[in-house]
């Protein structure tokens, strides 16, 4: 793949208040492609991916998106990239004041001069695509959690997007839900040549979808490559995360009784 | 002892930090509002007038029993009060003065906003603070759709279109209510009533209790979304926004009022 990447993130650097977060990240992602993001909770990946959307502006760094600086951007020069731009939320985020149908064809509403018609026979089509034909008139809270994934998805490739973003999409569901959002996305990238960069820590889902992976830990990417080269890696907190080993944590019984009798 | 110098100091100066912080954001989602509703129209981003027709029909229509029943009351209580002072002297219709000028210059719109800022300001707050809690205004972002614009704009129009409305038809009931305890109780001749109102009432009573009202609600609107975009923390964090936006608005509104009795009736 010597071609130039779609998504190029450049020494990023984030904080929330004192805490490092971010610590020069550095990756690429390129078109057609699902790159998996992976690491521990709390390791910074779900920030990464909100950079990734504009959502967040790092402290230093850049993120270029088809070859343009989004960290740099105003507000009114993202909007033409997030049309192209899709994203899940881990929870979903659909509007709950909205009927599912409504929450798809929004931002064909608010972005395209189309005809109501047009608009409704796009949404249909889309929740045909993630398997919720039927459904346009229920409300998100009459949905099961798959289900509302399934609408989230529909919502983000509402606009054709060229890259899709998604925040655990898999988590809090079941194994046999979680491997239709899996093959959901897999046929997302196979049918529109989206790239699709996705954040999790299930590693069911990480080895069904895919193409590359990338590993975070404590702010720093440190591995990337494909399945099977991190599946040979020789980094011991890559071995440790995808063998499933719990930390040492031989408890010292001094220092603990110390730790609960200080104050 | 240098650590205490220190400590109270911090403890001076947290707070105060905080509350600047708190107000230059407050200063800017208002600025924000102001030209997404006056600037952008001109640049092709247009209001949302259905979403707004849909708030206006919330804070506006669905208040018009509880504005007409309390005010109605207020009334009521205005003209016994009223009544009960000015017998002795014989001057009964005075009530009509005295209920007139104070529902029109003070109480009717005053009530009404605080009535409007415990259900409306209410709302609102707890409305985005949950879009919030739920990622939905980061949803909105993402699809490039500004939660200002969005949320804040059709909420702003209709609460400035809907409130005065409603301070009018305070006035209006208020001193239906008296009216009739007048007729009634105190045997006063319904058209001598009127006309008294009409002689104590001038135009410059309507026109401040009319910009007030527009302050009021832009009080209740801005206070009610920014308590909702800063909620943090789930299902508590939405509870303690929604109880912080009604204290504030109220404490604001009267504070407004006091600002401009002072600055339009006082003899000082």
């Amino acid at each position: 793949m010597a071609k130039e990447p779609i998504i190029k993130i450049r020494d990023l650097n984030t904080y929330y208040g004192d805490r490092h977060i971010l610590k020069g990240v550095n990756l690429d992602i390129y078109e057609g492609e699902i790159m998996t993001i992976l690491g521990r909770s709390g390791c910074g990946k779900s920030t990464l991916l909100r950079h990734m959307v504009g959502l967040v502006r790092p402290a230093s760094g850049s993120i270029f998106i088809k070859g343009q600086d989004i960290t740099r951007m105003s507000e009114e020069e993202m909007t033409p990239i997030l049309k192209k731009m899709g994203m899940l939320f881990q929870g979903a985020a659909l509007f709950n004041s909205m009927t599912v149908g409504e929450n798809v064809a929004l931002p064909l509403k608010e972005h395209t001069q189309l005809e109501d018609s047009t608009i409704s026979i796009m949404t249909r089509i889309k929740l045909d695509l993630v398997g919720l034909s039927g459904f346009e008139s229920f409300k998100p809270a009459q949905l099961s959690g798959g289900m509302k994934k399934r609408a989230g998805l529909a919502r983000a490739i509402a606009m054709d997007p060229d890259i899709l973003f998604c925040d655990e999409p898999s988590a809090g569901l079941d194994p046999v839900v979680a491997m239709g959002i899996d093959q959901l996305i897999i046929k997302l990238e196979k049918a529109f040549r989206m790239t699709i960069v996705v954040v999790t820590h299930e590693l069911p889902s990480v080895f069904t979808i895919s193409d590359r992976i990338a590993m975070l830990h404590e702010g720093q990417i440190i591995a990337v490559g494909t399945q099977d080269e991190l599946k040979n890696s020789s980094d011991p907190i890559v071995k440790q995360f995808l063998n499933r080993e719990a930390d040492d944590s031989e408890l010292d019984r001094d220092k603990y009784l110390d730790s609960l009798v200080r104050n | 002892m240098m650590e205490r110098v220190v400590s109270f100091f911090s403890s001076l100066g947290r707070p105060t930090l905080t509350f600047f912080v708190h107000l230059h954001r407050f200063v800017l989602l208002v600025l924000e509002t102001f030209r997404w509703t006056i600037i952008a129209p001109f640049k092709g981003k247009k209001v949302r007038w259905r979403a707004t027709v849909e708030q206006a029909v919330r804070f506006g229509w669905d208040s018009i029993l509880i504005v007409t029943v309390i005010a109605f009351f207020i009334g009521l209580i205005l003209a016994m009060q009223a009544a009960d002072q000015l017998k002795p002297f014989g001057a009964e219709i005075y009530v009509a003065n005295l209920v007139a000028v104070s529902l029109t210059r003070t109480l009717g719109p005053m009530i009404t906003a605080i009535i409007i800022a415990g259900r409306g300001g209410s709302s609102i707050a707890a409305e985005l603070g949950t879009m919030k809690v739920a990622e939905e205004l980061d949803a909105l972002r993402t699809m490039g759709l500004n939660p200002n614009w969005f949320l804040v704009v059709p909420r702003f129009v209709a609460m400035v279109m809907m409130l005065p409305a409603l301070a009018m038809l305070a006035n209006f009931v208020g001193i239906g209510g008296a009216y009739i305890f007048s007729v009634s109780a105190l045997e006063i001749n319904g058209v001598r009533f009127i006309n008294q109102v009409a002689l104590a009432l001038v135009m410059k009573d309507m026109i401040v209790g009319l910009v007030k009202t527009v302050v009021f609600a832009m009080i209740i609107v801005f206070v009610g979304c920014y308590q909702g975009l800063i909620v943090e923390g789930g299902a508590e964090g939405v509870g303690k926004s929604t109880t912080n936006s009604v204290v504030i608005s109220i404490f604001l509104i009267i504070a407004a009022e006091v600002f401009f009795t002072a600055l339009f009736y006082s003899t000082l």
